[in-house]
């Protein structure tokens, strides 16, 4: 089973996981984000 | 049979391929995190590290991607520059956010895992300098790219810095044998190095990294090809 005890390392480990899942969603949502606004636009443009 | 990277050239065949592709990818890359992640934070505190270990479960993949990614940017870099060819460009261009991503993460997260080993958050010892040389590298590329206006230029200025950047691949590998560092060796090369309750997790955050990239850069060369698209269609509408 998973322990989440970390014990005096906990100041280190959680800010490592913290910092990687703030990194990998700011980089996910930037994505999708940019992905989607293009798709829309040149949808548009096509219809035109 | 058609290899692999020339059925992909051709942009309607990309978009075919990666619209069913990238969310397999992403599929695959959130399964493994969560296996690899369940069994990180079950395996025992190391005898050494503590439960310091478990860093390593994010700091590896996240190095090593910073390099893969890196040659996936030269490499890709190489054939815009060579072939002119607009989806080896777009490639480039969606490839270097996410490599920058990975190697800040690559950097503070073995910050975050020197302070209590080492002592230091950071030492200037050859593997930490280089992979910020690296990282530098990857911010002068999107630096180059958006501070040219005519993207055409912009993209073969920062295709040719790319291209430069790939003589500290070989630097931030083999700095640990080259000089004398305070950085380990590689743990993952070395044949029993690691025993099994730390090689499973780590194995599979390598891999959920791996295709999480992948999935990610699809969707921006995807992203990237719209644009272009768009500013075409913006282009022929304004000439009409």
């Amino acid at each position: 089973m998973p322990d989440f005890d970390f014990g005096k390392y906990a100041a280190y480990i959680w800010p490592a996981y913290v910092v990687t899942a703030v990194v990998f969603a700011g980089l996910i949502a930037t994505s999708l984000r940019y992905a989607a606004r293009w798709k829309r636009r040149a949808e548009e443009l096509g219809r035109r | 049979m058609i290899p692999a990277p020339a059925f992909l050239a051709n942009p309607e065949r990309f978009m075919a391929f990666s619209r069913w592709a990238a969310p397999m990818l992403g599929a695959f890359a959130v399964a493994l995190a969560a296996a690899g992640l369940w069994l990180g934070f079950a395996a025992p505190e190391d005898y050494q590290q503590g439960a310091t270990v478990r860093i390593m479960f994010i700091h590896v993949p996240a190095a090593v991607m910073a390099m893969f990614v890196y040659v996936c940017l030269g490499v890709a870099s190489l054939l815009a520059l060579v072939f002119r060819h607009v989806l080896a460009d777009a490639a480039a261009q969606a490839a270097a956010p996410l490599g920058a991503g990975l190697t800040f993460l690559a950097l503070v997260t073995g910050s975050l895992w020197g302070r209590p080993m080492w002592g230091a958050w950071w030492v200037w010892d050859a593997r930490l300098t280089s992979v910020l040389v690296l990282f530098l590298f990857y911010v002068a590329y999107l630096a180059l790219r958006a501070s040219i206006d005519d993207e055409a230029k912009g993209a073969r200025a920062a295709a040719i810095l790319a291209l430069v950047g790939l003589v500290n691949l070989p630097i931030v590998h083999f700095s640990v044998y080259w000089w004398n560092t305070l950085h380990q060796g590689s743990t993952m090369l070395t044949k029993g190095a690691l025993a099994p309750v730390y090689a499973t997790p780590l194995y599979l955050m390598m891999l959920a990294y791996l295709t999480g990239f992948g999935a990610l850069w699809l969707v921006r060369i995807r992203g990237e090809v719209w644009r272009r698209r768009a500013e075409a269609a913006a282009l022929r509408a304004a000439r009409a």
